[in-house]
């Protein structure tokens, strides 16, 4: 029997949403880490008991948890995560030098094959890597040796390593997102990375084109074609045929091209969603319209997908760790509001349902899928 | 034995009751408390001060017999009450919200 597990991370706690793979009943569990801003959780799929959990708060730090029976229980394991050399600067929003510090774990992303295998990316923006469950973490350096890192500056957000996309294909090779910096790529196992912003132009730069500096928000892959690469940048979605060395606009028919999230239909590696947002001033969907964009063609032509969903009133925004995508044969499509609400669609988009309405803003989704 | 109040959050972090009684060898200051507490709850290690420097998170605050220790060294002795068990140390987050 197939079902799902939906894990949910939120400004005051965790939460798992369960059901079989109708996907209509639902089983909430949770809050877990009650009042902890909980920035992501994920599981590794070569374990799926195995769950990590990135708890912080202002007040107490960084915490990380980590499960070993699906979430049922937690236990507290490494939060050290202290850069790997001299600590450096980088630009701060005035433009002046300013020391790096470790705020906070954004994403956490599981290793393919091994369960105690971890990368982190964390805001000053580093990337960190565990190879015993989380125990220790250590700095991937090889990142932060890059000669652009003395000139990465801050989003409103933080200078924060929010995105890390391996290759199923390809272990050596990794791409990372950088908010404000852009994207890195590396080929050979994290020992040296070069940007990969060629295409991106944006106009809050100063050198539109410039080789790093780009407002990147998310990235997302098929599986099954490692070489395509669909990004939402700050203005503009964007595909890469090339693993990152090239890329090139597809906002198409897009009401607007600003948003957060995006992913692919774990079955057509040409299917893409995004949540279009009003602007970088308004973090709302426009006109009060929660609309999934769906477009079956790699991008340029998109329709909006709106059964089930608020087409009045509603001003929610949508983050970018905030949708995931089950692998069930009519494939499932998840996504989370700063309102609180988690959507579910059975049916790869066409109709929507909330599981949950109320629960806090909602900063990641993911899901696992049991056949 | 030296009694810590933990403020809520850390109390559902380290699976313990709102205060706690520690058995503190030697002189008892902040770094002798504090290590003896993390040595009981190995969850709450760098949640009141930093794993490396040992320096007190920016919004937690220590008070005890009606005193803000705060700002003491950490290797000041804590008062003679506290010493004794007779008054608790008190961790204690800042106010936030408005």
């Amino acid at each position: 029997m197939s079902s799902v597990r939906v894990l949910v991370g939120t400004r005051k706690g965790a939460f798992i949403l369960n059901s079989d793979g109708k996907r209509e009943q639902w089983e909430v569990s949770g809050p877990h880490f009650a009042g902890w801003e909980v920035y992501h959780l994920k599981a590794s799929p070569a374990d799926p008991d195995r769950l990590y959990a990135s708890q912080s708060s202002g007040w107490f730090g960084q915490v990380l948890q980590r499960s070993d029976d699906g979430g049922a229980t937690w236990d507290a394991v490494g939060n050290q995560f202290e850069y790997e050399g001299a600590v450096g600067e980088h630009k701060w929003y005035d433009g002046s030098p300013h020391p790096y510090k470790f705020a906070r774990v954004w994403h956490l992303e599981p290793s393919l094959s091994d369960p105690d295998t971890v990368f982190a990316g964390v805001e000053d923006a580093a990337l960190f890597k565990t190879t015993d469950g989380a125990r220790s973490w250590q700095e991937v350096p090889g990142l932060r040796n890059h000669p652009t890192s003395g000139g990465w500056q801050p989003g409103a957000g933080g200078l924060c390593l929010h995105t890390i996309v391996l290759n199923p294909k390809d272990p050596e090779q990794m791409t990372i997102a950088i908010s404000a910096a852009g994207v890195f790529k590396t080929d050979d196992g994290g020992k040296t990375w070069r940007p990969a912003n060629k295409g991106l132009r944006s106009a809050q730069l100063p050198d539109e084109d410039a080789e790093v500096g780009h407002c990147v928000h998310h990235l997302a892959r098929h599986p099954s074609r490692p070489d395509v690469l669909y990004m939402q940048k700050h203005w503009d979605v964007m595909r890469s045929d090339d693993a990152a060395d090239s890329w090139r606009e597809v906002s198409g028919n897009l009401p607007t091209d600003f948003g957060f999230v995006i992913d692919v239909h774990a079955h057509e590696p040409e299917t893409v969603y995004v949540v279009p947002i009003t602007s970088d001033s308004h973090h709302f969907v426009p006109d009060g319209k929660l609309r999934v964009y769906r477009s079956r063609t790699g991008g340029d032509e998109w329709e909006a997908l709106t059964k089930g969903l608020p087409q009045q009133d509603c001003y929610v925004n949508v983050l970018r760790d905030a949708m995931a995508i089950d692998s069930l044969d009519s494939c499932g499509v998840y996504f989370g509001t700063s309102g609180g609400q988690v959507y579910a669609s059975a049916d790869a988009g066409d109709t929507w349902k909330p599981i949950v309405r109320d629960l806090p803003a909602v900063l990641s989704v993911e899901v696992q899928t049991f056949q | 034995m030296v009694r810590v109040v933990l403020p809520h959050n850390l109390t559902t972090l380290a699976v313990t009751t709102k205060e706690v009684q520690l058995e503190v060898a030697g002189e008892v200051t902040q770094r002798t408390v504090l290590d003896a507490l993390e040595a009981r709850y190995p969850a709450l290690r760098g949640t009141i001060r930093d794993s490396r420097t040992g320096v007190r998170r920016p919004l937690l605050r220590f008070f005890a017999c009606e005193e803000d220790l705060s700002d003491e060294p950490p290797d000041a002795q804590l008062p003679e009450a506290v010493a004794e068990g007779r008054e608790p140390l008190l961790i204690v987050g800042a106010m936030a919200g408005g």
